[in-house]
């Protein structure tokens, strides 16, 4: 519930809208229950008596009032509509802007497919709370009030049975909302693993497709669909009891009434109008109090769906941005003061443990190790994208905590190891680096980068659109651009985790002679290939997590087995 | 690529309603049912309201406390026959709605199955995970909600309308007139409205590829300071779909109070011409109040179909995007020649003749692109003798990967020919295609599932020891055993808990285990280790043993052991030959071989 309650903050500028389409509600509803007590007048008053002026005085009013509910009925769908789909466009937008604040570790415990249903599924499923609920929601409560007051007013003896029969309604209705909200999350989650299967089959098409795997992958789809459609049933078996169990109440209701009344009319305490008359104003207000429990249902799977926007916007990034953070970046330095660092507070093993290292400002380094030695661990701690558990890192001999996150990203450019393109052109993407960029920046980049040969092959050039993630280009393309992005970004550190693999060795070592010209830029090369950081001014050998030696190739090869180890296996093997 | 928004024909709405109709029909009986229990309990509740007056009467006429107990006891009997009936309908309606939810899931994922590669290259994941996310989910709602109300209101509806003909049918041809205006209305906005929807929800799926593009390069977002201009990308969709939404609702929803009103106004023109024509006798008042009743009465059915009709529209906006996706053309497969395993080794059997499968592929001067005017392949000839190596060198961009898409029918060329052991690929059925080609692709993707399982894709009926010797194979038993579960260790979210390097070893072992005649292997070279980088290598190597190979190479060891060496540029073989004699030519491969290749 109050994850309900914090989406309802969420109205913002719409609050208005709800709230005139609340009170257009209340109006409609009046004109809804005035307009058949005219018609008694003028049958009873005007027809009765063959006053024809009455009678069209009459007709003249019931006419009006029509016309003033098809208004407010008319002017209540724009401001509800308003209301809705506003309030979902706030919560996706509060959603989204909040997942830009997350940091890596708050990114690494989502998945991308229910961050999505997140932003989408579960905000329609707010939103038609609204377009269906809504109405009935403000009509009932309505009713039930003007059906209480013209009841009591009527016969207060027999209004009690209302009295007794309405909270066991409620009680009814709010054990199978309580009944049927846990229900509704296991349901999520059971959609959840159907839609990782479908993700699973799409990102994969290839293998499955080689493989001829189609109906395998039907049967896998399969036992999930199966397994959904038992959880829907099965949850849904409790909701759609809510009908049955209203029917009851109502015909309860409606028996006793006569039951009582009957007795009262035998004894002569009631006229045989007055108890007809009760009668089908009771039907009214259970009639709409019918659509209420609809309403009900769709407010339980709202509840589960606010619970799971909620655990969006409560996530808290994990680093904190220090009040008066230094403005620039004095030098292009960087200092590790032992550090060290794991993932998260439960592991075992520290994945970075005791690091020293300096790099002084426009060198180049190297680093090198196993997989899982922690390199990029150690680089992904110089942008500040985690924070050290011990120690320090130090950027320009400043504490990296002690920058904003802007300051020291704009300074510290990262071509990551599963890096990105994103739908639109080539100039879109590169333009990431650097918004203002000019074409004849970006083409200066790419020629840095080794990307303008191929550039300049594609028909459309910059303009060329690299789909999704950037489908349309090749791997070793995308890695070019990518290292091409992160250039326009004029860093003063530079920092190239496995950048060049997809590479091909010619361009490659292009790519490196042109980097090698950025002056007073620090350039730190996480590789596999020991060609790619031969010349490198130190290179850095990690394994499992600590650093193991340091120096020049020629140093190495002297003092490191490990590097030496390394060179001989990659000269024999031999790479293009 | 932008989404394919087709233009929208009224037509189109009694298609997607006839498709939906034909899904509803596998469960015509369950229907069946809940239609008649529907109109039980419906019956009932007329029934048990129509007792009030009869009951009431006889206490009147002097019938006392025991005609009282009696009408009660009956109306009693009456009413619980309704809430069975509502039970018994709600209840099959629930399992029914499942079961034809489940059955358009189905054919969905199996239809996508079959859909050619393009279909995949072309549509963002976003988009098609919409169809199963959003689309899905309103069909399922509408089912569950709407069927059951549209039966019992129509016959309330249709009930009424004979009671009101019967009781004054001068009067009634006013209600007629006012009916019709309110079906009128609801069409006329309904049409709008469906508009609307649909482009609501082409802008919710264009909104969820985005979102589901951006999450997943979050990190690169956060590494470039980013994080506004994604912003301002996604308000635009965001306020794009806010509208369209808010068009829709918009006119959806002024239905309701349109009916309410105009039945407002029947009823005062019902009551004054009533009034009048009690004046000139021609009925009487107590008629006319009934009538009135009646009348009343009438739109609250209307009133609850239009209330449905909301769910009915947005669902089968939903449901006409599903069917265009599963009425797609899939993949042709004009191919009639099958291959099978036996003893001897593998064959084709084309008709009657019967052709051992060697592996001997030709090119014939292959021309292809993926889009028009933009030439990928401009007329390659090669050709590969059963158990050769042939090796694909050149710069990312010319053209290497295309050759293989081609060879197992990813895509078709756009001129020339393939031919597999003399057979053009395109007489062959792409299963038996595919299944005589084994495959490791450069990207390796996981399934959520044990590695065992994941080696066995290769091969479904392979035996636990015929998994393990495949990954002895590929080199990748002994850093198998070494995980905490063996074989048994669970992949997750695509294998982000294996290193790159054992997700090869992984891909390596799934061929193996297929244990096909002909090899297509992509050399990946990003981010392994030394150590793991030689164990790749050394199983590549025992893979490619005996069989016909295609490989984009990346290794010099590759290439140094490769019959032929194929180098590639824009799409054409600039040179050809083996290792020596091309570094005799001193052309591009070896410069490309000695480093010395510069960016031109």
């Amino acid at each position: 519930m109050s994850n309900l309650k914090r989406l309802f903050a969420l109205f913002g500028k719409y609050r208005k809208s709800i709230m005139i389409a609340c009170i257009l509600l209340i109006i409609e509803t009046s004109f809804e229950l005035i307009i058949p007590s005219m018609m008694a007048d003028l049958i009873d008053n005007g027809v009765a008596y063959g006053d024809v002026s009455y009678m069209l005085r009459k007709g003249g009013e019931m006419a009006i009032c029509a016309i003033l509910a098809l208004i407010t009925g008319l002017t209540y769908a724009k401001f509800a509509a308003r209301a809705a789909y506003g309030w979902g466009a706030s919560i996706r937008e509060a959603e989204y802007r909040k997942l830009q604040t997350y940091d890596f570790a708050n990114i690494d415990r989502f998945e991308t497919s229910s961050l999505v249903t997140r932003m989408t599924g579960d905000i329609t499923v707010m939103q038609n709370m609204i377009n269906n609920g809504l109405r009935p929601l403000v009509r009932s409560p309505v009713m039930l009030i003007l059906g209480l007051i013209f009841s009591f007013s009527m016969n207060a003896k027999l209004a009690l049975v209302f009295l007794v029969l309405v909270p066991v309604l409620g009680m009814g209705l709010f054990v199978i909302v309580r009944h049927v909200a846990p229900m509704y999350s296991v349901l999520q989650r059971t959609v959840d693993s159907l839609n990782s299967v479908v993700e699973e089959n799409l990102r994969a098409i290839r293998t499955v497709k080689a493989f001829v795997r189609g109906e395998y992958e039907e049967e896998k789809f399969g036992v999930v669909n199966t397994g959904l459609q038992a959880v829907a049933t099965k949850t849904n078996r409790t909701a759609v009891l809510n009908l049955p169990l209203f029917q009851s109440i109502m015909y309860i209701c409606v028996l006793s009434l006569m039951f009582f009344g009957g007795t009262m009319v035998i004894s002569g305490e009631l006229q045989v109008g007055e108890l007809t008359g009760f009668l089908s104003y009771v039907m009214q207000v259970l009639n709409s109090m019918m659509m209420l429990s609809n309403v009900f249902l769709l407010l339980t799977r709202s509840i589960a769906s606010a619970e799971r926007i909620g655990t969006v916007l409560c996530e808290e990034p994990t680093l904190k941005e220090k009040k008066d953070p230094a403005a620039e970046i004095p030098s292009s330095s960087v200092e590790f003061c032992s550090v060290s660092f794991k993932y998260s507070a439960n592991a075992k093993e520290e994945t970075l443990h005791d690091i020293n290292l300096r790099i002084e400002p426009g060198t180049t380094v190297g680093i090198i190790g196993g997989t899982g030695s922690g390199k990029t661990t150690l680089v992904q701690l110089i942008d500040r994208l985690y924070d050290v558990d011990e120690g320090s890192v130090l950027v320009g001999g400043i504490d990296v905590r002690d920058y904003s996150l802007r300051t020291l990203r704009d300074g510290v450019a990262m071509v990551l190891q599963k890096n990105l393109l994103f739908s639109g052109s080539i100039r879109d993407n590169l333009r990431w680096g650097d918004k203002d960029a000019d074409d004849s920046a970006i083409l200066q980049a790419c020629e840095k980068a080794g990307a303008l040969e191929f550039i300049r092959r594609f028909p459309q050039g910059l303009d060329t659109d690299l789909g999704q993630g950037g489908v349309n280009v090749s791997g070793g393309q995308k890695q070019r651009l990518c290292i091409a992005r992160a250039l326009l970004k004029n860093p003063r550190i530079m920092i190239f985790d496995d950048s060049t693999s997809a590479v091909d060795s010619a361009t490659e070592k292009g790519i490196r002679e042109s980097l090698k010209r950025l002056d007073g830029v620090t350039k730190i090369f996480i590789a596999q290939r020991i060609s790619t950081v031969i010349d490198a001014d130190c290179i850095f050998i990690l394994d499992d997590g600590r650093l193991v030696s340091s120096g020049t190739h020629r140093e190495l090869m002297e003092t490191s087995p490990i590097y030496r180890e390394i060179y001989d296996s990659q000269m024999k093997g031999g790479m293009l | 690529m932008p989404r394919m928004v087709s233009a929208r024909k009224p037509k189109n709405l009694l298609y997607t309603l006839k498709r939906l109709l034909s899904y509803m029909g596998r469960h015509s009986l369950s229907l069946l049912f809940v239609a008649a229990m529907v109109i039980i309990s419906v019956l009932c509740n007329l029934l048990g309201t129509y007792m009030i007056s009869p009951i009431i009467d006889s206490i009147v006429d002097g019938g006392g406390m025991d005609a009282l107990v009696k009408g009660v006891s009956f109306t009693a009997f009456i009413y619980i026959i309704g809430v069975l009936a509502a039970f018994g309908y709600s209840q099959v309606m629930n399992i029914s709605s499942q079961k034809i939810v489940y059955d358009i899931r189905k054919d969905l994922f199996s239809h996508m199955q079959t859909l050619p590669l393009s279909f995949f290259d072309t549509h963002q994941h976003g988009d098609v995970m919409s169809y199963y996310t959003n689309d899905v989910d309103t069909i399922s709602d509408a089912l569950s909600n709407s069927f059951s109300a549209v039966i019992k209101n129509g016959f309330q509806i249709v009930g009424t309308m004979a009671m009101l003909l019967v009781l004054n049918w001068r009067l009634s041809l006013i209600v007629a007139i006012s009916y019709a205006c309110m079906f009128l209305y609801v069409r006329y906005s309904a049409r709008h409205s469906k508009k609307y929807y649909t482009r609501y929800q082409n802008s919710l799926a264009s909104l969820d590829g985005y979102i589901q593009e951006m999450v997943a390069g979050q990190k690169v977002i956060k590494v470039f300071n980013h994080e506004d201009e994604n912003i301002k990308g996604f308000e635009e969709k965001n306020s794009d779909l806010q509208a369209m939404g808010t068009a829709a609702q918009s006119y959806a929803s002024t239905m309701i109070p349109a009916v309410v009103s105009i039945s407002f106004i029947t009823y005062t023109i019902v009551s004054l011409c009533g009034g009048f024509m009690v004046l000139s006798s021609l009925t009487t008042l107590g008629a006319l109040a009934s009538y009135l009743v009646f009348v009343r009465q009438a739109a609250a059915p209307i009133n609850q179909f239009t209330q449905q009709s909301n769910f009915l529209l947005s669902s089968l906006a939903g449901a006409e995007r599903i069917f265009e996706m599963i009425d797609r053309k899939s993949e042709v497969d004009e191919g009639t020649v099958t291959c099978e395993k036996s003893a001897d080794g593998w064959a084709w059997r084309d008709g009657e003749k019967t052709i051992p499968l060697k592996g001997d592929v030709r090119f014939n001067d292959v021309v292809f692109s993926y889009e028009e005017n933009h030439q990928v392949l401009k007329g390659v000839t090669l050709y590969a003798k059963p158990g050769q190596k042939i090796a694909f060198v050149g710069s990312t961009g010319a053209g290497k990967t295309t050759i293989t898409n081609l060879i197992n029918r990813f895509y078709d060329v756009d001129s020339g020919e393939i031919l597999f052991d003399g057979i053009d690929v395109k007489r062959i059925r792409k299963d038996a295609l595919r299944k005589s080609l084994g495959i490791v692709l450069q990207d390796t993707h996981l399934f959520t599932g044990t590695i065992r399982e994941n080696i066995r894709y290769g091969r479904l009926d392979a035996s636990d020891s015929d998994v393990e010797e495949a990954a002895k194979i590929a080199n990748a038993d002994s850093f198998i055993r070494r995980l905490p579960s063996g074989y048994d260790t669970m992949v997750v979210s695509d294998g982000s808990n294996l290193s790159s390097g054992q997700r090869q070893l992984i891909a390596i072992a799934r061929a193996a285990v297929a244990d096909p005649p002909v090899l297509i292997l992509d050399e990946a070279t990003s981010s392994i280790d030394t150590r793991t980088e030689d164990l790749i290598e050394k199983g590549m190597d025992r893979l490619m043993e005996g069989r016909t190979v295609f490989v984009i190479a990346h290794r010099l060891s590759t290439v140094r052991n490769a019959n032929a060496i194929m180098v590639l540029e824009g799409g054409s073989i600039i040179e050809r030959g083996d290792h020596d004699e091309l570094m005799a030519l001193k052309g591009r491969y070896y410069s490309l071989y000695t480093g010395m290749f510069e960016l031109s």
